[in-house]
């Protein structure tokens, strides 16, 4: 029978989040995708699900889900849960995202399956590719029958436009004033110069090999030439030189570009668990044994600080024929 | 304040390449070098400083772990933690986020605790899913990778991090929060504290102590399973070369190739 497999559709700037749409994609290939919508933008974002595979969009427009955390949204999806019994809720990797299921899974008892890269039916069995450190995979599942929980990894899925419309269901629940307990009382954005991260087709990226925090501009430079952004590693984030919203890895952004130029980066595992995925990986550095190389497609062998500034002037020199 | 920290032991990250045992499925740990995990050392940082800004308040850290684990927590009292409770029991190896969750909070609550901190994500199995359950099984709200903390009477606010920057957020206590990694820095034992260590409380507890049926945990309480172990796919070798003055160039040329220019 087919499995109906549902996604809490998050909200950014009154558009339904790139990673959510992501999940829901992936949703509509293994059965009937169903999406929750929270929030006071609610209503606008769930008019456009159905385009992305969603059959049923369950709405729920109060602005308590946007200044309240976590909460709010738990005691929704928990009612939903027990009144519909889906088989599968699987939800990007978000910080929201992350909260709500950790909640949930402890209030019903669920079964839940984080990090996972891709996932599908075998039969009645759900499969759950998780990546395990640099050389392993492990395949998961939850045994146990009833809703299960997967949280999937930003990137793995593309977001696929199949065309349709969905059934939207506006719910009529009154919040719990016990769920308005973590409050939000402000936002602010770092935010960084040139395309985002995530979205971005080239990420020059630096590391600790560049030595010192003004150098970090050589790359900031190759990105502008390469029309892309720049990233970091923990390492220099941690000293820093930049902030977080720059980290790419386990703990950081994960990133797709078509290109990444690693530049002073060893390649740690938690590292490369952000940028792997990406189509082609240049990687500069020092010591010819630096585990980056095994991930690049070109390694060089030599110094970034004197190597940079060099292929930014070519690449402008190029890129002006 | 009566203040937690939960942590755990780990292989080193940094010497071991952690490994599943393809018979039980579970992480390798013998023979192999293990250490309190280095984000609950930035946690536990975090923390003491918390107290000390308090005053008048007792830290204690819990961890739920094979009896190997009492090195990780000597090292948390020599590093300025004032107690330490160790749950340990044969029934527990096996354990879900969701089982050790139950564990913790267990002790939790008998301990009235007010503000108990986690890392948001542990090294080894970076889930980062046994504090949020945690504060379900309390009824409690969680404050979450939070880069800042405060606490003012029973309020705590941190700076939450975002994809693009930050969230002010708060909650009244007790609460649980989880600390960002690498947004503390952390503190050194020092001769002074590692001798200091030997002589704070140390407990430990078994299931029976918590009143935690042995089916609810460990393997037996577990909600998912591995079906199999694999080899990752590798990325084909790329090609290496030696900067001799022209690597500029040999990379434009790379990306001119690949239509990336
Ligand atoms: C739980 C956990 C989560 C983590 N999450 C992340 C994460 O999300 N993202 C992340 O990046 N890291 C993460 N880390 C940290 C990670 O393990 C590494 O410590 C970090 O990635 C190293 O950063 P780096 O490559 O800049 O520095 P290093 O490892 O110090 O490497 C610097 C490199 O620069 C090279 N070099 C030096 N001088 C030059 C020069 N002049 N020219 C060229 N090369 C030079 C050196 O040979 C070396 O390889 C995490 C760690 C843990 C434990
Ligand atoms: N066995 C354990 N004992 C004590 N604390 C734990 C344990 N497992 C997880 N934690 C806490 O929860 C955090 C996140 O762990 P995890 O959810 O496993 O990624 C850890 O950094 C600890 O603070």
């Amino acid at each position: 029978m087919a499995k109906t497999i549902w996604t809490l559709v998050e909200v950014e700037y009154g558009h339904p989040a790139r990673s959510s749409l992501e999940v829901l994609s992936k949703a509509a290939k293994l059965g009937r995708a169903e999406a929750i919508v929270l929030g006071a933008q609610a209503a606008e974002v769930a008019a456009q699900l159905g385009e992305y595979g969603a059959t049923k969009v369950y709405v729920h427009a109060d602005a308590a889900y946007d200044n309240y955390l976590t909460l709010p949204a738990v005691d929704t999806i928990s009612e939903l849960l027990a009144a519909h019994k889906p088989d599968l809720l699987l939800l990007p990797t978000t910080y929201d995202a992350r909260d709500i299921a950790a909640r949930l899974n402890a209030r019903h008892n669920l079964g839940l399956i984080t990090d996972a890269t891709d996932l599908q039916y075998e039969g009645d069995e759900l499969r759950v590719t998780v990546p395990w450190g640099g050389e392993t995979v492990v395949t998961a599942t939850h045994p146990h029958g009833g809703t299960g929980i997967v949280l999937a990894r930003p990137k793995a899925f593309s977001v696929e436009k199949i065309g349709g419309s969905a059934e939207i269901e506006t719910l009529s629940i009154a919040l719990k004033s016990s769920s308005q307990q973590i409050r939000i009382l402000e936002r602010v954005e770092e935010a960084s110069e040139g395309p985002a991260l995530e979205e971005a087709s080239v990420i020059v990226s630096g590391g600790r090999g560049l030595v010192k925090a003004e150098n970090y501009r050589l790359v900031e430079d190759l990105a502008s030439a390469l029309g892309g952004a720049p990233g970091a590693t923990r390492a220099i984030v941690d000293a820093g030189w930049l902030p977080y919203s720059y980290q790419i890895g386990q703990t950081g952004k994960t990133v797709k570009p078509t290109l990444y130029v690693a530049c002073g980066i060893s390649g740690a595992i938690q590292h490369l668990a952000g940028m792997k995925g990406s189509k082609y990986i240049v990687a500069i550095n020092k010591d010819e044994n630096a585990p980056i190389f095994s991930a690049a497609d070109l390694g060089v062998v030599g110094d970034a600080l004197s190597i940079l500034p060099q292929l930014t002037a070519e690449v402008k020199k190029r890129k002006a024929h | 304040m009566k203040m937690y920290v939960c942590v755990k032991q780990i292989p080193d990250p940094n010497t071991v390449v952690s490994k599943l045992d393809p018979n039980t499925k579970r992480l390798v740990r013998s023979g192999v070098s293990l250490v309190l995990d280095p984000g609950d050392e930035s946690t536990i940082s975090a923390a003491i400083k918390l107290r000390d800004t308090l005053g008048n308040s007792e830290l204690t850290a819990v961890c739920m772990g094979p009896t190997s684990a009492q090195e990780a927590m000597r090292r948390a009292l020599a590093m300025g933690v004032d107690r330490a409770i160790l749950v340990t029991d044969p029934a527990l190896a096996g354990s879900d986020a969701l089982g050790t969750a139950r564990v913790l909070a267990a002790v939790l609550k008998k301990e009235g605790a007010e503000l108990i901190l986690c890392s948001t994500e542990s090294t080894d199995g970076y889930t980062g899913m046994v504090p949020g359950a945690i504060a379900e099984f309390l009824g409690i709200p969680q404050l979450s990778f939070a880069r800042e903390i405060h606490v003012e009477g029973q309020k705590a606010t941190i700076h939450r991090v975002t994809q693009a920057g930050y969230q002010v957020v708060e909650s009244s206590l007790p609460a649980v929060v989880t600390i960002a990694s690498g947004s503390f820095e952390a503190i050194y034992p020092t001769m002074k504290g590692i001798m200091s260590a030997k002589k704070k409380p140390f407990e430990q507890k078994t299931l029976a102590d918590l009143g935690i049926e042995p089916g609810q945990v460990g393997e037996a309480g577990a909600r998912e399973r591995v079906l199999a172990i694999g080899q990752a796919e590798a990325r084909a070798a790329g090609q290496i070369i030696k900067d001799e003055g022209d690597a500029a160039q040999k990379i434009a040329d790379f990306l001119q190739r690949y239509q990336l220019l």
